[in-house]
């Protein structure tokens, strides 16, 4: 997968592109780990899903991940534009109750 | 409508879950099914093939086998593998369980595949193996009708 970001207002955005399943997930995750990790002070972390192709429950598991330790650094996750299909994934795990949607 | 059958067989290599995804997506594409019910299959299928490699083999090579049929306008899929087995099904297909909670598992594979799919099955001997059954109506109106 290829991620690209931004940092703005407080808010880092991390645009992820492509398939999101076991063997993508870990080079993504640990992309994202570190930018957490650098955008200290940051208010709120977005991950926007619009140009994931495809994903299944490994996607659940990522951004559980990611919402820890968004946490542990005072900031809070949240996705946006997650195709139809990532969308029916992260429904069914009831994972916006937690990980809200913008 | 002519019946059709796939098999294939491949290593347990995490590279090898898109392939399989797509191919069986692939195999159907024929009888027109709706790109919703074209992407369920694939994410059922991602999920069988993913517990494969990670629960049954845990990481060791062995071989998994995806068998598709085509029946009328039913998809029939059966996902095998010959690894450790499940030991307690129940508490497997629950949602949120996982055997391996460290490693950023969701547990949602199973409940994933019985959501998406119209029916589901398990079958598992410890230490022989699995054997994952799912069927998906191609056409949705059929679903609806139900």
């Amino acid at each position: 997968m290829k991620t690209e970001w931004t940092r703005s207002d407080g808010v880092l955005k991390i645009k992820l592109y492509g398939d999101m399943d076991e063997y993508t997930a870990p080079a993504v995750r640990a992309e994202c780990d570190r930018l957490i990790d650098r955008n200290q002070g940051v208010r709120k972390v977005i991950i926007n899903l619009a140009e994931v192709a495809f994903m299944d429950s490994t996607g659940i598991g990522f951004l559980i991940g990611r919402y820890k330790r968004a946490q542990r650094c005072g900031m809070q996750l949240m996705v946006e534009r997650p195709n139809f299909a990532a969308d029916k994934v992260l429904s069914v795990s009831g994972i916006y109750s937690l990980i809200p949607r913008v | 409508m002519t019946n059709n059958y796939l098999k294939l067989q491949f290593y347990s290599l995490p590279q090898n879950q898109a392939f399989a995804r797509d191919a069986v997506a692939a195999f159907c594409v024929d009888l027109n099914p709706s790109l919703a019910v074209l992407s369920d299959i694939k994410t059922a299928v991602s999920e069988a093939v993913t517990n494969c490699t990670v629960h049954a083999y845990r990481g060791n090579l062995g071989m998994i086998t995806v068998e598709c049929e085509i029946e009328d306008k039913s998809l029939h899929i059966k996902v095998s593998d010959t690894g450790r087995g499940i030991d307690d099904i129940e508490k497997a297909v629950r949602p949120f369980f996982t055997t391996l909670p460290g490693d950023e598992r969701s547990g949602m594979g199973f409940t994933i595949m019985q959501t998406f799919m119209d029916e589901f099955k398990v079958n598992s001997i410890k230490g022989e193996g699995t054997v994952v059954y799912m069927t998906k109506q191609l056409d949705p109106e059929v679903v609806e009708n139900v």
